[in-house]
């Protein structure tokens, strides 16, 4: 019998606010009440209990490129940023269009830091042609299809993805929205930037003519349409039409693309090369004020690990990804929360309970905690500061672009199905 | 406060950025007020100078005929010029005067600050002719031992001569010159001033001896 | 200054301290021993891992004028080939103590990369679309040879695949700095994506520009297989944006006619008038080595900060 109590937090879920104690007993939320005593104690004073937060979208890069992370790397990182679970990203070597795969994906995941759940290609090899075998991935838990990395090209193909995924309960299909024709070549956002420092650019306009589209399919099949990373102001303006008329569409943003905009890439450092890359100032804006008003239904950090002599190779050679689990919720609080663009409750909706409804984890993350909820939860200490170091990261990569920043909000301990997997700060193991 | 005078810093010449109306540099950096000692050359002195300096050059090659005057800037063009009007008074001959940067032949080229002061342009072939260099001040000799390099890159000169205002003594290569106007043994903190009205911006020349406030002494006249 | 990568990163000052050391360069190259002993010692590594005969000579002469010693690093023959990273050739060339490299490469920030990586000075000799520095240095020098250092009110058209040209980049910034103004002369899809930071205007038409102009430099217009959808050929290109004999008559007689080679002749400009008495390229050859002895003498010999 393992029990112990998280004392003297501030509780915060999808129900509300309150000081409380939260004792946990074999893997479950057993009572949440004031002056709880139990053996052990974890210490949340000056800290926030709250649901563990969900990733829709982490490249966990196992299998084919362990090189960069694997999957127990990459499940302590999300740990120590908080996370209970993860949606791993198909696009692995083999990816994820296979039950085979998908079932070594979860063998592996099952002992894990954090719960690993699988997405599934929308296509056979991502290769936007033929659909992969949705049915047989679903039997196995996969909810989240997406050929991520590659946009579905085909409005045709994309359309029947989405008129199958009905006869798939709680499944939703996820699109990496970037007009292949028009991006095809380019490193960074297509713009003032780009032409001066002669980089061939993916313009904003090839994501919103891909978000336009889905939708409209979205609309005639009645399906549930996610768009990943979404980063332009005219995708967040066509989201937010749509779901005033009522279309099945969720979304979520990368933190990078609320922090950082297309001047980073002034550098030359491949550290700021992402798909999509990072936009304009304005585009920054009108994503912040996406999550502000719930357009945005999550942040989701589309951790991309790259092993240092890729991300060394000069910018329009490198792969794109930065990483981003251990930073997000910090980056959340940072920019978003202190400064009074959202509030604390909008951030933690958006890292955990809305990406949980999403990802079809609702029953077991991100619930309101309260006795029966199984205990996956973290403790957030909102003032802690500390500085980025990449050789700190728990993940095996170091392409983060937020080195030598100073941050508030940090992980104090992460609990996943009642195992203490963070304790101060640092994984258990 | 003496410090060491000897560092690669100061290996090369007069002309790199001392202060501009020095012909010597000055390495008194302890940061001593600079004092007048005393005046080496008045206008009238400077005058009676390049006469005699003029004078010699037409003596010692028996004639203008072969000789090529060459100023290293950035004062030397303005005396060669006046030693080539001076001859051409008393011999009736017309001297050629060049000019010449030595900035790409210093050594100690990439240990300091170095720009090129002026052109290099000799207007006649020094292939056979004798090459009379001109400069205000002699001091290491790493200047001339530069426009020597220099020189020898345009042709092969018959003979190449060394015409200067002041020999402040002080060699580290082993050159003499063949004309000069004043020898005048000087102290390393010392620095000769040298302010001619064709570059200066003055209304007479002078050529004068500062040194350290305070060490007292005057300079062997 | 450390490194030459951008023209971008020059003040007017180090603009103009180039330019008058070019001038004193070209008087050197002029000589019959064409050579100070200026950088003796000295080691210049050329690094090209895109092909370019006529730079790479360009650069190795301006070297060897200085009496530096040059090593060629000559990408098809290098490890490069057999997949080491940028990062382990350059630290090869660096362990063996180097004064200055000399980089070409087809990824635009190549050298900045490369610069954090050792301690060589770097010179940018073209890194993708980005900027070609020194190519931009001899252009300028040319015009200047022929119309003084103050080019205010200079007109000045770049005609050509502005979008993917680096020598375009570069010579905008450096021409504008002097005061020139540049009009950017393309079809739509070979003009920049923005002309936002770009100190110059543009136009789709070349013939009603051409009486005013001072000077006309021709990029050159490449037809790759993929490139039917940028433009539709090269006839068409000639017809609209070609320096024919027919429009060279319609320059005024001291206009300037450049080219920063190689030429396609009978592409973007014809052969006779690339040979005629306008032309300037040869000049423009000739300005490259001194531009070039300029920037290795004002890395590596000119500063105070060396040792």
């Amino acid at each position: 019998m393992s029990e112990y109590v998280i004392r003297g937090g501030e509780v915060i879920d999808a129900s509300g606010r309150r000081a409380a104690d939260v004792l946990v007993r074999d893997g479950s939320v057993v009572e949440v009440g004031t002056a709880l005593d139990a053996p052990e104690v974890l210490d949340a004073v000056g800290a926030i209990v709250t649901p563990g937060f969900v990733d829709l979208h982490t490249h966990l890069r196992e299998p084919g490129d362990e090189d960069a992370e694997t999957i127990e790397t990459g499940s302590r990182a999300a740990a120590l940023g908080g996370y209970t679970a993860v949606v791993a990203m198909p696009n692995t070597r083999p990816p994820l269009d296979d039950p085979t795969v998908v079932r070594a994906v979860l063998a592996i995941g099952a002992e894990a830091l954090c719960e690993v759940v699988s997405s599934g290609c929308i296509t056979v090899g991502r290769a936007g042609e033929a659909l992969a075998p949705m049915g047989e991935l679903h039997r196995l838990g996969v909810r989240v299809f997406t050929d991520d990395g590659s946009c579905v090209m085909s409005a045709g193909l994309m359309r029947r993805a989405l008129e199958y995924s009905l006869c798939l309960p709680g499944s939703v299909v996820a699109q990496h929205a970037e007009d292949d024709s028009m991006c095809a070549g380019g490193s960074m956002h297509e713009g003032a930037v780009s032409s001066r420092l002669g980089i061939p650019g993916r313009p904003g306009e090839a994501e919103a003519i891909i978000v336009a589209r889905d939708i409209r399919l979205a609309a005639l099949t009645a399906a549930h349409v996610h768009f990943l990373h979404l980063s332009t102001a005219a995708s967040v303006d066509l989201v937010r039409a749509a779901k005033r008329d009522g279309v099945r569409v969720t979304c979520e943003v990368a933190p990078h693309h609320f922090t950082l905009t297309d001047e980073a890439c002034a550098s030359f450092d491949p550290a700021f090369k992402v798909h999509p890359p990072l936009r304009s100032a304005a585009d920054v804006e009108a994503v912040r004020a996406g999550l502000a008003d719930g357009t945005i239904d999550a942040i989701a950090t589309d951790h991309a690990p790259h092993t240092p002599e890729t991300k060394e190779r000069p910018f329009e050679e490198a792969p794109p990804g930065m990483l981003g689990l251990e930073t997000a919720a910090a980056l959340t609080l940072t920019e978003l929360v202190e400064p009074g663009i959202i509030t604390l409750e909008q951030a933690l909706a958006a890292l955990s309970w809305n990406p949980a409804r999403i990802a079809g984890v609702d029953d077991r993350h991100g619930r309101v905690v309260a006795p029966g909820a199984p205990a996956n939860l973290c403790v957030l200490d909102p003032s802690a500061t500390w500085t980025v170091d990449p050789g700190a990261l728990a993940s095996r990569a170091r392409n983060t672009p937020y080195a030598g920043r100073t941050l508030r909000g940090r992980i104090r301990h992460t609990v996943l199905r009642g195992e203490r997997v963070v304790l101060d700060g640092r994984a258990t193991r | 406060m003496a410090e060491s005078r000897r560092d690669a810093g100061r290996a090369t010449s007069e002309h790199e950025h001392a202060t501009p109306a020095s012909g010597g540099r000055s390495v008194s950096g302890s940061g001593d007020r600079m004092v007048l000692r005393t005046t080496v050359f008045s206008a009238d002195d400077l005058r009676r100078a390049h006469t005699r300096i003029a004078h010699e050059i037409v003596e010692r090659n028996r004639g203008a005929a072969e000789v090529v005057l060459v100023g290293l800037h950035s004062r030397g063009p303005a005396i060669a010029a006046r030693l080539a009007t001076a001859i051409s008074g008393f011999e009736g001959a017309q001297v050629p005067v060049g000019t010449l940067d030595v900035t790409f032949h210093r050594d100690d080229v990439g240990l300091r600050p170095l720009h090129p002061a002026g052109p290099t342009a000799v207007p006649v072939d020094v292939t056979g002719r004798v090459v009379v260099l001109v400069d205000d001040v002699l001091f290491t000799g790493r200047t001339i031992r530069a426009a020597m390099d220099a020189i020898t890159e345009l042709g092969r000169p018959r003979a190449i001569q060394l015409a200067v205002l002041v020999d402040r003594g002080g060699r580290e290569l082993p050159i003499r010159a063949d004309f000069v106007g004043r020898n005048l043994p000087t102290r390393l903190a010392e620095d000769v001033r040298v302010r001619l009205v064709e570059t200066d911006d003055v209304p007479e020349d002078t050529i004068e001896l500062w040194g350290p406030e305070g060490s007292g002494e005057e300079a062997d006249a | 200054m450390k490194h030459l990568l951008s023209i971008a990163d020059l003040s007017r000052a180090e603009l103009d301290e180039l330019l008058d050391l070019a001038a004193s360069f070209l008087s050197v190259t002029q000589r019959e021993t064409p050579k100070v002993p200026a950088l003796r010692g000295r080691t210049v590594v050329s690094l090209f891992f895109e092909d370019s005969t006529r730079t790479r000579l360009s650069f190795e002469t301006a070297a060897k004028r200085l009496s530096a010693d040059v090593m060629v690093f000559s990408v098809a023959t290098s490890s490069v080939k057999k997949g080491e990273g940028l990062r382990d050739t350059v630290a090869t060339i660096a362990a063996m103590g180097i004064d200055a490299v000399v980089v070409r490469h087809a990824a635009a920030g190549a050298p900045h990369r490369i610069a954090e990586w050792i301690d060589a000075s770097i010179v940018n000799a073209g890194d993708g679309r980005h900027q070609h520095p020194t190519q931009a240095l001899l252009d300028t020098f040319t015009i200047t040879q022929h119309r003084g250092r103050d080019l205010s009110g200079m007109r000045v058209a770049i005609v050509g695949d502005v979008r993917n040209s680096r020598v375009a980049r570069s010579d905008v910034q450096a021409l504008s700095m002097l005061g020139a103004e540049v009009t950017l002369v393309a079809p739509p899809t070979l003009l920049p994506e923005t002309l936002e930071g770009w100190p110059c205007t543009s136009a789709v038409d070349l013939d009603p520009l051409l009486p005013d102009l001072d000077a006309v430099m021709l990029l050159r217009i490449q037809h790759e297989r993929d490139a039917s959808t940028r433009f539709p050929s090269l006839r068409e290109y000639t017809a609209r944006y070609g320096l024919t004999e027919d429009r060279a008559r319609r320059l005024r007689p001291d206009a300037l006619i450049m080219h920063p080679g190689p030429m396609n002749r009978g592409v973007e400009i014809a052969a006779a008038v690339a040979d005629g008495p306008q032309s300037v390229i040869g000049e423009q050859v000739t300005n490259g080595v001194a531009a070039r002895m300029a920037v290795l003498w004002k890395l590596l010999g000119a500063g105070g900060d060396v040792v």
